[in-house]
């Protein structure tokens, strides 16, 4: 135990050491908030080399086996490493539907053959995923989506559109939940899941721009694309079970992810430093009573968030509701930060007029835009809305 | 540092233990009709009850082994608290609990024989409030040069069965704590509060010319109030997270059997997504209430215990009155008869947000301690 402890310490002290000389400075360019806003070549050629240097480095999968370009150590290392890629404001490690989704997916319900192929191109950036889920009819109801694919002997022929593809226009792979039978008596059975091509002929993204002024999503058409059969993971007819596994992932519901460094870190601390500079009423902001007052909120909620974290080992303190606080982290977490970014963008006077581009700007627009890019969470994923009704039917046994 | 300070939470074998014991006990034992049968008594609890609380040790849990009790430290009373709360169980535990920490941390073994009569059954509470305000200095009450004592205490937990009373007061304009037996306080000097919550009992006391038995002086005094007060914040915040937790299910219970528009009830996002934020809300204030069962520790409380405290306090107030006042409103006509729990549930969340202080209390408190660091 306590040399577990003690090799901890050194790693730590090595990351970090590491990190003092390996993070790459300001490139002079903005960069995005999070993986979902990745939208110029000069952006990806950045972060792909980033992310390489650090998985060259040994500092990317750390719990993931050494065979597929892991490390093979314990997930405590990987949780080291993200904090210390937070402390030091290192850039973000982007390839996240790769890194967080796909790659725990296959080790956990892949072949061996899927894992060989895909996983050390993930953690090396060499290859870039996108998800294909979301339809432009289809979001929240997942199960009712009509994108076709047609068995046609070695290969699928696929049909229809996908929409607000994150990385879509740069992706090599993409998960895919398309429909091969739609005459099934409950949806979800017509569904298959497949790892799927995206430079092929037939496939195209769009970018679309987004609330912030960025892109980062995209409409992906397909037209008569072909892909090879093998693509499909699981049966034919059981990709929802798969699907519903990525979402775990996704939602952070199942842990196994290889970075969760997939945004620039905000904390508490950095809302108060911010409030802390700025002037109200010829006073200092953080004298108003009633400022006072919503931060002692809002630093209850981070405090909350972090204690049901820390909580959620401890049997005995976990047992009443199962699943209850693990499936509640997205509904708590990206609320709270949302309103946290928004009030921080709001309480700078005039100055909370600004947005990014514009010299005056509080931190260069740095909330406004963070704020808005935080949708990305509560949208994203799966909305708050649709959680709520997740915990209330799961946890709460609330009927449908 | 990071403003989010200490953030430990453990749960030791012992309290996991007790959990399981007092929610047993509190199941079996109490169910809400045995409680509902003491709504209106006098004492407010059924003495057979009290007698088995004492004989499983509950009232000595956070007393050293030195003066008869369990030595597990205060920390370990918060899940006894929790099941309390659970089943809306009164009984005088908060209040002789919170007199023999008030004791203990002002006069230590000096206070060894008022305090092992506590562990071995006898009620004890505090009187602290002149007035209604849980933020004045509450020394209103003197103690003058011949040992007798003038003014009144309000709002005095369970004072009717009390078989002492440790009550604030100054002496030369230094606050003193003066032990009272039940049997120098005037007949008629008791005269009962009628309380929102009927599983709780108060009263006002006269203690004008009484002569207490005892005087505890010096420094350790407006420490030991200082954070009995704290104490008392933070077990009142296990008992309504319990009762929260017990509301939500009563809440849900009926969400899952009743029809309207031929559907059930519970399938309507507008009570839905308000119950789910229920069972959030109780779920962070039990991360609160744990993580200052883990850092209240021993002797007197750290920053790092006076912030947790607060903060139970605040997140479970906000989930109790949160809950209460939707278990009323969720379960229509039916919710708003005395028949149906939502009644108790309302009640004692009235007050319990009171409590030793309400939210507005401590989260101004909170300000300071976070944000002027
Ligand atoms: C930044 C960003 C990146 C994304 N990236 C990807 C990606 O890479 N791949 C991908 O497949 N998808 C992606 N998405 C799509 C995302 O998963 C969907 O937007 C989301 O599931 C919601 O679906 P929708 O947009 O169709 O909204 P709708 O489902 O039409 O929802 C509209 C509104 O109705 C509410 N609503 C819907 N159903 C219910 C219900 N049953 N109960 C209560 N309220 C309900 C919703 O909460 C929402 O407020 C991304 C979204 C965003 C914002």
């Amino acid at each position: 135990m306590s040399d577990n402890k003690a090799a901890l310490t050194t790693f730590r002290d090595d990351v970090a050491a590491w990190m003092a000389e390996n993070v790459p400075a300001d490139p002079g360019f903005l960069l995005p908030l999070t993986f979902l806003e990745v939208g110029t070549e000069q952006q990806l050629d950045f972060l792909r080399e980033w992310q390489h240097k650090l998985w060259s480095a040994g500092y990317l999968g750390m719990h993931w086996p050494t065979e597929y370009g892991g490390q093979g150590a314990d997930p405590a290392f990987q949780y080291i490493v993200d904090k210390e890629l937070g402390r030091h404001n290192a850039p973000i490690i982007f390839n996240t539907i790769g890194l967080n989704w796909v790659g725990p997916l296959l080790l956990d319900m892949g072949t061996g053959e899927e894992k060989a192929k895909y996983i050390k191109n993930i953690l090396s950036a060499e290859e870039i995923w996108c998800q294909g889920f979301s339809e432009p009819d289809h979001g929240s109801d997942l199960g009712a989506v009509q994108t076709r694919a047609v068995r046609d002997g070695d290969e699928y022929v696929v049909n229809g559109s996908k929409i607000w593809t994150t990385l879509g226009n740069y992706a090599d792979h993409m998960i895919l939940l398309a429909r091969t039978n739609p005459n099934t008596e409950r949806k979800y059975d017509g569904l298959s899941f497949f790892l799927s091509p995206m430079k092929i002929d037939g496939v195209e993204a769009h970018p679309i721009r987004k609330v912030t002024g960025e892109y980062g999503f995209n409409q992906t058409f397909f037209t008569d694309a072909r892909i090879p059969a093998s693509c499909l993971m699981g049966d034919e007819g059981g990709g929802w079970t798969v699907a519903m596994k990525t979402l775990e992932y996704e939602r952070g519901v199942t842990a196994g992810q290889a970075s969760g460094h997939w945004g620039v870190t905000i904390q508490i601390d950095d809302m108060i430093e911010e409030l802390s500079h700025i002037e109200h009423d010829g006073a200092p902001l953080l004298a108003d009573p009633v400022v006072r007052d919503d931060l002692v909120g809002f630093i209850m909620e981070a405090k909350a968030l972090t204690l049901n974290g820390r909580r959620m080992a401890i049997p005995a303190l976990n047992s009443d509701y199962p699943m209850g606080l693990a499936l509640s982290v997205k509904y708590r977490g990206t609320e709270y930060e949302r309103r946290m970014k928004q009030y921080t963008a709001s309480k700078q006077g005039a100055q909370s007029a600004l947005y990014v581009g514009d010299d005056d700007a509080v931190r260069g627009g740095f909330w406004q835009r963070a704020y808005f890019s935080n949708f990305g969470a509560t949208i994203g994923g799966g909305t708050t809305q649709v959680q709520a009704n997740i915990i209330a039917e799961h946890v709460l046994g609330l009927p449908k | 540092m990071s403003l989010l300070q200490n953030v430990a939470i453990s749960v030791s074998d012992e309290q996991g233990m007790l959990l399981d014991v007092a929610r047993g006990f509190v199941r079996d034992q109490t169910p809400i009709a045995a409680v509902r049968a003491q709504l209106e008594t006098e004492p407010g609890f059924d003495p057979a009850i009290w007698k088995a609380m004492v004989d499983m040790g509950w009232t000595g849990i956070a007393l050293p082994d030195s003066v008869g009790g369990a030595g597990m430290g205060v920390g370990s009373a918060v899940p006894v608290f929790e099941a309390m709360g659970g089943g809306l169980l009164g009984t005088p535990l908060l209040a002789t609990t919170l007199a023999g920490q008030l004791l203990w941390r002002a006069a230590g073994e000096g206070a060894a024989d008022w305090l092992g009569r506590l562990c071995a059954g006898s009620v004890a509470t505090v009187a602290i409030l002149d007035a209604a305000d849980w933020g004045g200095a509450n020394t209103g009450v003197r103690l003058d040069g011949q040992g007798s004592l003038t003014g009144g205490k309000r709002f005095v937990a369970d004072a009717g069965v009390a078989d002492y009373f440790v009550v604030l007061a100054s002496e030369e304009g230094a606050p003193v704590l003066a032990l009272v037996e039940r049997s120098a306080v005037q007949e008629g000097a008791i005269s009962a509060n009628v309380l929102i919550d009927l599983t709780k009992r108060a009263a006002n006391v006269d203690f004008t010319g009484v002569m207490p038995a005892e005087v505890i002086r010096g420094e350790s005094v407006s420490t030991a109030l200082r954070d009995t007060l704290l104490l008392g914040a933070l077990l009142t915040a296990a008992e309504s997270t319990g009762a929260a937790d017990r509301c939500l299910t009563s809440i849900t219970e009926y969400l899952k059997t009743r029809k309207q528009f031929g559907k059930l009830i519970g399938s309507y996002q507008a009570l839905k997504h308000p119950t789910v934020d229920i069972y959030v809300g109780m779920e962070n204030a039990r991360a609160f209430v744990y993580h200052g069962a883990t850092v209240v520790g021993e002797g007197a409380l750290s920053r790092d215990a006076e912030i947790a405290c607060r903060m139970a306090k605040v997140a479970a107030d906000d989930v109790i009155v949160f809950a209460g006042d939707r278990s009323v409103q969720f379960h229509g006509g039916f919710g708003f008869t005395w028949d149906c729990d939502s009644t108790l549930f309302i009640r004692r969340a009235q007050w319990a947000q009171q409590m030793y202080g309400g939210a507005i209390h401590h989260r101004k408190r909170l300000a300071k301690l976070l944000l002027d660091g």
